[in-house]
């Protein structure tokens, strides 16, 4: 199975790469088109800032390439994010792919931004969680988010219900790293190789 | 015991690895140095037994100007699926990099930021606030936490919660602040000084320094109002467990990940 990781100078993919070899996958990690549209599933890990990674897709010529995609796909954190349609984070356009706006969360006595650490998910659907339940925790480190919507396959919250995973298509994101949540994100990762 | 309506973010448990020479070592409030075994090893065990994340410090690092470890980071980053923050002389933007490169998700920088506090901006900046740990030592002088610099060796004539404040302004996405005047004596954490910075800045504060009882972490969690407490003596030497120290904060009605 070819497996490609979107690169594109976006911040931490070495933690992907290693997550997936420990699955035993043998990843690509890659800007060309080519690669990226024969590859049976593809992963696109974000950090970092929306308007610097949107501009490194644009210069890499992926933000024509990514939307085209027609095998599964795992947007992750960032990734996730930037599959919306606008982000509050330096009033950037995104790919356009689901319908959100991504907004920043406001901190109060309770609840510090960035939302950092580990929460559970709830009202999960899909094939992304298949196996796994409300009591399980994934790691989250984030200070924007996507409304719940139509799209939503599992919701968190801080405090205001956020997506921690959205699906259209054959487009999938999880706001959460599946690659730093323990057995928990393993079998997410898993899951999604499985597709 | 909880009954919540919706989730909330867990209060984190993260054990410490510093790190000199390729092995794990902990000393009493920073000198006196006990060997306490091979770093991968360690991080995969804890892992294992439920930690949230892990710190690595190269305590070295400042002192002799050593680069930190990149090929360390590389070999932890391959077996762990939990997040690890990378700190002890990091200087330079391409420092952080080389980091983050290898596999880091977090640094941790001290010295050099309050050499040149812009520093902190740089990283924001360049990888986000999410990566960057502010570490902030303090010694109780007088009645005034104050601000120490190189390993802790050193006064920087700056007041604790003033600095911290100003490190989550410049773009910092945690704290990590330790009370040397607390570090290794395993009487509890500084609870007073951990409230002042946890009231005083809107982003995640970790306290470490003191750790001895389970009760010691419900304190800093509650009186304390830490986001997640630091830990490395009590267990290296098995002297508390984690997944018992997580039970007994459940059942004491803290929120942690079980």
């Amino acid at each position: 199975m070819e497996i490609a990781v979107v690169d594109y100078k976006g911040g931490n993919v070495q933690s992907v790469l290693f997550a997936l070899e420990r699955l035993g996958a043998r990843p690509t990690l890659t800007a060309d088109p080519e690669v990226l549209r024969r590859a049976d599933k593809v992963l696109f890990p974000g950090e970092g800032e929306a308007a610097s990674a949107m501009q490194a897709l644009r210069e890499a010529g992926l933000d024509q390439v990514l939307p085209t995609l027609t095998q599964p796909f795992l947007g992750i954190c960032l990734g996730m994010q930037l599959l919306g349609q606008h982000s509050d984070e330096n009033d950037t356009p995104m790919l356009g792919l689901l319908p959100y706006q991504v907004r920043r969360f406001v901190p109060d006595a309770d609840h510090k931004v960035p939302h950092m650490g580990w929460n559970n998910l709830q009202a999960l659907r899909g094939p992304l969680f298949e196996g796994l339940t409300e009591a399980d925790h994934v790691y989250f480190v984030h200070s924007y988010y996507a409304p719940v919507g139509d799209y939503t396959t599992a919701q968190s919250s801080h405090p205001a219900p956020f997506s921690a995973a959205v699906q259209h298509r054959n487009f999938h994101g999880v706001q959460f790293h599946t690659e730093k949540s323990g057995a928990v994100g393993t079998r997410i990762l898993a899951n999604f190789l499985a597709l | 015991m909880l009954n919540l309506t919706y989730p909330v973010v867990k209060k984190r448990l993260i054990p410490c690895l510093d790190v000199r020479d390729g092995r794990t070592v902990k000393g009493i409030q920073f000198e006196g140095l006990r060997d306490a075994g091979d770093p991968v090893a360690l991080a995969e065990r804890y892992a294992r037994e439920g930690a949230d994340e892990l710190v690595f410090l190269d305590i070295t690092a400042t002192n002799q100007r050593r680069q930190p470890l990149t090929e360390l980071v590389r070999n932890v980053a391959r077996v762990l699926d939990i997040p690890f923050t990378v700190g002890g002389g990091i200087n330079t933007v391409a420092d952080v990099e080389a980091l983050l490169l290898s596999g880091a998700d977090k640094v941790s920088i001290n010295s050099a930021a309050l050499a040149r506090p812009d520093f902190i901006n740089e990283l924001a900046r360049r990888f986000g606030s999410q990566c960057v740990v502010v570490a902030v030592d303090v010694r109780l002088v007088g009645t005034e936490w104050q601000v120490m610099t190189r390993a802790g060796t050193t006064p920087t004539g700056r007041q604790a919660v003033a600095w911290c404040r100003e490190a989550a302004e410049r773009g910092a996405g945690e704290l990590l602040l330790t009370s040397m005047s607390h570090d290794g004596t395993k009487s509890g954490f500084a609870l007073e000084l951990t409230r002042a910075v946890a009231d005083a800045v809107s982003i995640p504060v970790i306290a470490s320094g003191g750790a001895g009882q389970p009760a010691d972490f419900t304190a800093v969690f509650e009186a304390g109002g830490a986001d997640a407490a630091l830990a490395a003596s009590i267990f290296h030497f098995n002297e508390t467990a984690l997944p018992a120290l997580k039970t007994y904060l459940h059942t004491a009605g803290v929120a942690v990940r079980l």
